[in-house]
C-alpha cells in the first residue's frame, strides 16, 4: 500500500522549507519534506558565517541559525519533515521511491517539488591530474568537516577558485588554525568581486591569477601541487597538506537524470517554465537544483514563488503546460532559466530570465524570435554574475516555437 | 601486534603480499590444513596492482594458446564460477563484443575467433553490424562487425579477493598488514622473514609480491629472474545514469603491446573506459593525467555518442606488475622451498585462483595435504554486496542512516567493514569494502562524516585533528 499526500518536497533547504511553508500558509494539508540528511536546512547548516535572513527574517544570521529558524518555522506551521529520507527514484504520476532506515517506501503526491540543491565538482570530474592521496576536497566537505563533525582535514592547503564560495572557505580555513597556502585561479582575474578578492592578499596568503594546478603529489596526504601559469609558461610547486576545490557549482540532478524528466545540457538541472514546472507537469523544481548557483535568499524566494504556482496549479488555475515557447541559449551565452515560458500570467512564477555566461563579454544582449527582435540592451557580463531580463518586458502574445537568447559582440 | 608470536609460531607457509594473487594462494593452502600467514607491507590488502583494474573476468579466449597464464585463466575462471555462490561473490553475465572500426581490424576478426576455438573458448562467433546494434543500439553506427565472446563477465574486483582471505582466516589462516618483508634467510629448513615488525618464521616461502616482485625476491637473496616495469592504465568512470547506454564489454581488436582501451560496464553500475599503457619506473605513483583522460573520454564518445552529455564520476589509474615476458613468472626454486608467483600483468584478477592451483600443486610434489579440502570452512556471513543489480543493503530496514549518498552505502555497511577479522585499514581500504565516496560527488557530502565515523581506526586518518583541539 502506498501513501498518497497533497505535496512531496525534496529536499529541506532554504528553497524546499520556504515552499513547504508557503504551501501550508495556502491551506494545503499534507505538506511532506523528505530530507536524507539527519538534520533539516540544507547547505546553511554548514556555512558557519553570516550573512544569512537579512530579507527573510530582517536581521543578519548565521547559516546554521538560519537553517535552525527555517526548519522551526516549517514544523510549528505543521510541514512534516520526514528525516533520513533519501528519495531514490522519480516515477510518473507523482511516484517517489524512498529509502528509510526503516525500509523501503513509495509515496504518491499530487504534485512534487524538486529542491535538492547544488554541490561543487569534484576533482574527478575536473580530471585534475596527478596523485590521488587523501585531503582533497571540495569546500562543502571541509564545511561539513568543521561545522558538523568537528574536524579538521588539513592544515595547509591549497585554495583552487575565486568565487565567492572561495572567500568563504579563507573564512572558514582562518577561523580554524588553517593556513592556506596559496589561492589559484585559473582566470587572469578573480570570480568574485572587488573589494571581496583583495581579502586573501589582506591575509597575507600568495594569491596566483592565470595558474592551473598541473599536478598533485602526495602518496598517502597532498605533500604538494605543480603550478603552471595558464600561457604555458613558468611552473613551480607549492608545499601544501591538501587542495581545496571550491566553486564551479552544478545541480545535484541525479535524480532528474535517472528518471523521466527531461535535463537541461546547459544548466545541468531540470527543464523548467516559468511556474517551476518540470516536463512531467506533476513534478516541479526551485532553489540551486534550478541552476549554479544563487544565494540563500534567492533560494528561498524562488521557493516560495514556485509553491504558490504549484499552489495555484493544484486549484487548476495554472496555464496548460503544453503551449509553450522554448528559449534557448545562443551565442556567449551559457545558461538560459525557465527554458519554457507558457503564456505568461503577469502575477505568477518567475518574473525574470536568467541567464549566465562562460566567459567575460561585451556586447549586445538580444532575444528574438526568428528575425524579431523581442529584446535588447548593452551588456558586460562576468562569469558567475547574474544577468536579468524582466519577462513582463517581453511581448509574447502569439508567439509559438523558440526565442533564441544571445549576445552580440 | 607482538613479534615474539610470530616468530615463536613456525608457519608452513608465508605468503608475501596481499594482492589478488596472494589472497588466493593463502586460501588455496589454508583450505588443505596449511598454516599460512600472509604478509602486506600496506595498512590494507590490494593496495598494488589490484587496487585499480578493469574488473573483467576473461575467459582466455585471446590468452597466447597452451600458455601457464592461459591454463590460470582457463583453471581460475572455472573455479570462480564454481565457489563464488558459497562466497558470495556478484557476477555481471554481461558478455563482450570485440568491436571492429576499420577494414583492417574487421580483417582480423577470422584469426582471432580461431584462436579463440584454440584455447577452448568455443562459443566465440561473429556478428554482424546490424546484431551488434540489436544488442547495443547506442553504439556508434560506424561499427563494421565484431566478435560475440559470450563469456567474458565482470566481477567485484575488491570484494573477490577480499572473500578469498576471508576464507583463508576461516580456516586458520593469519593476515599481518604493515609489514614489509625486508629481508629472508633460508636454513635449509625453513625460512626466517625479518620485518619492521619483528621475525616470521616459515618452511615455505611464496613471493606473491606484484608490483615489487623483484625487489623481494633480493631482499630473500635468491635472485631474481625477471624485472617489473610496471605498465600503468588509467580510466575514466561514467556516471551511473550512463549505465543504461550499454550491456555488453566493448573489447578493442587487440595489437600486439596490449589488449587495448575496453569500455564497460562495471559491476557497480557506472560505465568505464581505459585502461592505457604507459611504462614507467615509479611502483608506487600512478598518477592521473589530463590530456590522457580527455582522450579516453573522446575515444569512449567515438564509440558510445549518447555519452556526450554523461558527467564523469571519478578517475583513477592502475599499475600492471609487467616483465620483459608477456608469460607469468612462477617459478619453484625446491632448493630453497620458495615459490615465486610474479608478472603476473593483465589477468591476475581472473587467473588468480588458477595460480594458487598452480602454485599448490608445485608445493604439494613434497608436501601431502594435511587434510582434505572436503573439510574447509566456508564462511557462514556473508560480505556486503556491492553490485548494483543485487539487493544492496540500503534496501533492507535497519541500516541507521545512509552515508554516501551518491553510492547508497549505509551506516551498517561501514560499521561492518571496520570490524571483523579483516577490517579496513585505511581510507581506500573502506572504499573498496563499501564503495563510500566513490560516487559522482567524490565526497562533498559525506567525506566529514566517514572521517567522524572512522576516527581513531587508520594509521593515516581522514581528519588530523579536531576543532576544539
Ligand atoms: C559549499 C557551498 C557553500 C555555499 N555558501 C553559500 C553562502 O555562504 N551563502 C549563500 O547564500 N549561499 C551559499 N551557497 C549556495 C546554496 O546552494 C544556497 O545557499 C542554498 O542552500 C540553496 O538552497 P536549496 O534549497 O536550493 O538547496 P540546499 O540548501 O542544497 O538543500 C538541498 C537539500 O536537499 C537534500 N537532498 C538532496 N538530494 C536528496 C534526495 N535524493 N532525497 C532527499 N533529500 C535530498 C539535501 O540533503 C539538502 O538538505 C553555498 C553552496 C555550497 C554548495
Ligand atoms: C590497468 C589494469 C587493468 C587490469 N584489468 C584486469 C582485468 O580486467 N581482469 C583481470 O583478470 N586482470 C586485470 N588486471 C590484472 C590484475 O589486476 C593483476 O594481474 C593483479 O592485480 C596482480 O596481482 P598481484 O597479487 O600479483 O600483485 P599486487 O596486487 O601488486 O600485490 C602484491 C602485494 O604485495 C605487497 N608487497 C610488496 N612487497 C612487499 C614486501 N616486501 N612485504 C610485504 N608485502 C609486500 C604489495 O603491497 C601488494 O599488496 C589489470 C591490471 C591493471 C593494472
Amino acid at each position: 500500500m502506498r501513501e498518497m499526500i497533497d505535496v512531496a518536497i525534496i529536499g529541506s533547504g532554504p528553497a524546499g522549507l520556504s515552499a513547504a511553508i508557503a504551501l501550508r500558509k495556502r491551506g494545503l494539508r499534507q505538506v511532506v519534506v523528505l530530507e536524507r540528511d539527519s538534520e533539516a536546512g540544507g547547505v546553511p547548516r554548514h556555512c558557519a558565517h553570516p550573512p544569512y535572513g537579512l530579507r527573510e527574517f530582517g536581521r543578519i544570521m548565521t547559516g546554521p541559525s538560519y537553517a535552525q529558524r527555517l526548519a522551526d518555522d516549517a514544523r510549528a506551521i505543521g510541514v512534516q519533515i520526514r528525516l533520513l529520507h533519501s528519495v531514490t527514484q522519480l516515477l510518473p504520476d507523482g511516484v517517489l521511491e524512498i529509502a528509510t532506515p526503516n525500509g523501503r517506501q513509495r509515496l504518491q503526491a499530487k504534485r512534487v517539488l524538486i529542491a535538492t540543491g547544488v554541490r561543487e565538482t569534484p576533482r574527478s570530474a575536473r580530471l585534475l591530474s596527478g596523485d590521488r592521496p587523501l585531503g582533497v576536497l571540495n569546500t562543502g566537505a571541509l564545511q561539513a568537516y568543521i561545522a558538523l563533525q568537528g574536524l579538521i582535514p588539513f592544515r595547509r592547503p591549497v585554495i583552487l577558485g575565486s568565487e565567492l564560495v572561495s572567500l568563504s572557505a579563507i573564512a572558514t580555513c582562518r577561523s580554524h588554525g588553517i593556513r592556506p597556502a596559496a589561492v589559484i585561479e585559473t582566470n587572469a582575474r578573480p570570480t568574485a568581486r572587488f573589494p571581496l578578492t583583495l581579502l586573501p592578499r589582506l591575509l597575507g596568503i600568495p594569491v596566483f591569477l592565470g595558474c592551473a594546478v598541473t599536478a598533485i603529489h602526495g602518496t598517502d596526504r597532498v605533500e604538494a601541487v605543480t603550478l603552471q601559469s595558464t600561457d604555458g609558461g613558468t611552473t613551480r610547486d607549492i608545499a601544501c597538506d591538501g587542495v581545496l576545490l571550491t566553486g564551479r557549482f552544478l545541480p545535484e540532478a541525479s535524480l532528474i537524470r535517472a528518471s523521466h524528466l527531461t535535463l537541461d545540457p546547459a544548466t545541468q538541472g531540470p527543464a523548467i517554465d516559468q511556474f517551476g514546472r518540470c516536463s512531467d507537469p506533476r513534478y516541479f523544481a526551485a532553489g540551486n537544483i534550478l541552476r549554479a548557483v544563487e544565494t540563500a535568499g534567492w533560494s528561498f524566494r524562488e521557493g516560495q514563488r514556485i509553491a504558490h504556482c504549484l499552489a495555484a496549479d493544484l486549484e487548476g488555475r495554472l496555464p496548460s503546460a503544453s503551449a509553450s515557447l522554448e528559449i534557448r541559449a545562443g551565442d556567449n551565452l551559457k545558461l538560459v532559466l525557465p527554458q519554457r515560458l507558457t503564456s505568461p500570467s503577469k502575477a505568477l512564477g518567475k518574473q525574470t530570465l536568467e541567464l549566465r555566461v562562460a566567459q567575460g563579454v561585451t556586447g549586445r544582449l538580444r532575444l528574438r524570435h526568428g528575425d524579431v527582435t523581442l529584446y535588447e540592451r548593452p551588456l558586460t557580463a562576468l562569469p558567475e554574475r547574474r544577468i536579468l531580463i524582466p519577462i513582463g518586458a517581453l511581448d509574447l502574445a502569439n508567439l509559438t516555437g523558440t526565442i533564441v537568447a544571445e549576445i552580440l559582440t | 601486534m607482538n613479534s615474539h608470536l610470530h616468530s615463536a609460531d613456525r608457519q608452513d607457509v608465508a605468503v608475501i603480499g596481499a594482492g589478488v594473487v596472494g589472497c588466493a594462494i593463502a586460501r588455496r593452502f589454508a583450505l588443505t590444513g596449511a598454516r599460512v600467514i600472509v604478509i602486506e607491507k600496506a595498512a590494507d590488502i590490494l593496495a598494488g596492482a589490484s587496487k585499480g583494474n578493469s574488473a573483467i573476468l576473461h575467459t582466455g579466449f585471446d590468452a597466447p594458446s597452451g600458455s601457464l597464464e592461459w591454463q590460470c585463466m582457463q583453471a581460475g575462471y572455472a573455479e570462480f564460477l564454481d565457489i563464488r555462490e558459497r562466497l558470495g561473490l556478484p557476477l555481471l553475465r554481461s558478455t563482450a563484443i570485440l568491436a571492429a572500426w576499420t577494414e583492417d581490424e574487421m580483417s582480423k576478426l577470422d584469426q582471432i575467433a580461431a584462436k579463440a576455438w584454440k584455447n577452448g573458448v568455443t562459443d566465440v562467433r561473429p556478428l554482424s553490424p546490424a546484431e551488434v546494434l540489436a544488442r547495443e543500439p547506442h553504439l556508434s553506427r560506424t561499427l563494421l562487425g565484431g566478435l560475440l565472446v559470450p563469456g567474458e563477465f565482470l566481477i567485484d574486483p575488491w570484494s573477490t579477493p577480499l572473500a578469498y582471505l576471508h576464507q583463508a582466516i576461516a580456516n586458520g589462516a593469519t593476515v599481518l598488514r604493515e609489514t614489509e618483508v625486508l629481508s629472508g634467510r633460508f636454513d635449509g629448513q625453513a625460512w626466517t622473514l625479518e620485518t619492521n615488525r619483528g621475525a616470521v618464521l616459515a618452511e615455505t616461502v611464496i613471493n606473491a609480491a606484484g608490483l615489487w616482485g623483484d625487489v623481494v625476491d633480493d631482499r630473500l637473496q635468491v635472485g631474481r629472474t625477471f624485472d617489473i616495469r610496471p605498465r600503468k592504465g588509467q580510466f575514466v568512470v561514467f556516471d551511473k545514469a550512463a549505465a543504461r547506454l550499454l550491456s555488453a564489454i566493448i573489447l578493442p581488436v587487440p595489437t600486439e603491446r596490449t589488449k587495448g582501451i575496453v569500455l564497460t560496464p562495471t559491476i557497480f553500475g557506472n560505465l568505464l573506459v581505459g585502461p592505457t599503457a604507459e611504462e614507467q619506473a615509479d611502483r608506487i605513483h600512478a598518477t592521473v593525467e589530463q590530456a590522457t583522460l580527455e582522450q579516453l573520454i573522446a575515444k569512449a564518445q567515438a564509440i558510445l555518442p549518447a555519452l556526450a552529455d554523461m558527467p564523469v564520476t571519478a578517475t583513477y589509474a592502475g599499475l600492471r606488475p609487467a616483465t620483459a615476458h608477456s608469460e607469468y613468472q612462477i617459478r619453484h626454486d625446491a632448493a630453497h622451498n620458495l615459490i615465486v608467483a610474479g608478472g603476473i600483468r593483465s589477468t591476475g584478477l581472473t587467473g588468480a585462483l588458477g595460480i594458487a592451483q598452480h602454485v599448490a600443486k608445485l608445493y604439494n610434489e613434497r608436501h601431502p595435504h594435511k587434510r582434505p579440502e572436503s573439510n574447509a570452512i566456508w564462511p557462514t556471513v556473508a560480505l556486503p554486496v556491492l553490485a548494483e543489480h543485487e539487493a544492496r543493503d540500503w534496501t533492507r530496514p535497519g541500516y541507521g542512516e545512509i552515508v554516501c549518498h551518491c553510492e547508497l552505502v549505509t551506516k551498517r555497511e561501514i560499521e561492518a567493514a571496520l570490524t571483523g577479522p579483516l577490517p579496513a585499514g585505511d581510507s581506500s581500504g573502506l572504499k573498496r569494502r563499501t564503495r563510500a565516496g566513490m560516487g559522482r560527488c567524490q565526497g562533498f557530502y559525506c567525506h566529514a562524516r566517514i572521517a567522524s565515523l572512522t576516527q581513531g581506526r587508520f594509521t593515516t586518518p581522514l581528519a588530523i585533528g579536531s576543532v576544539d583541539a
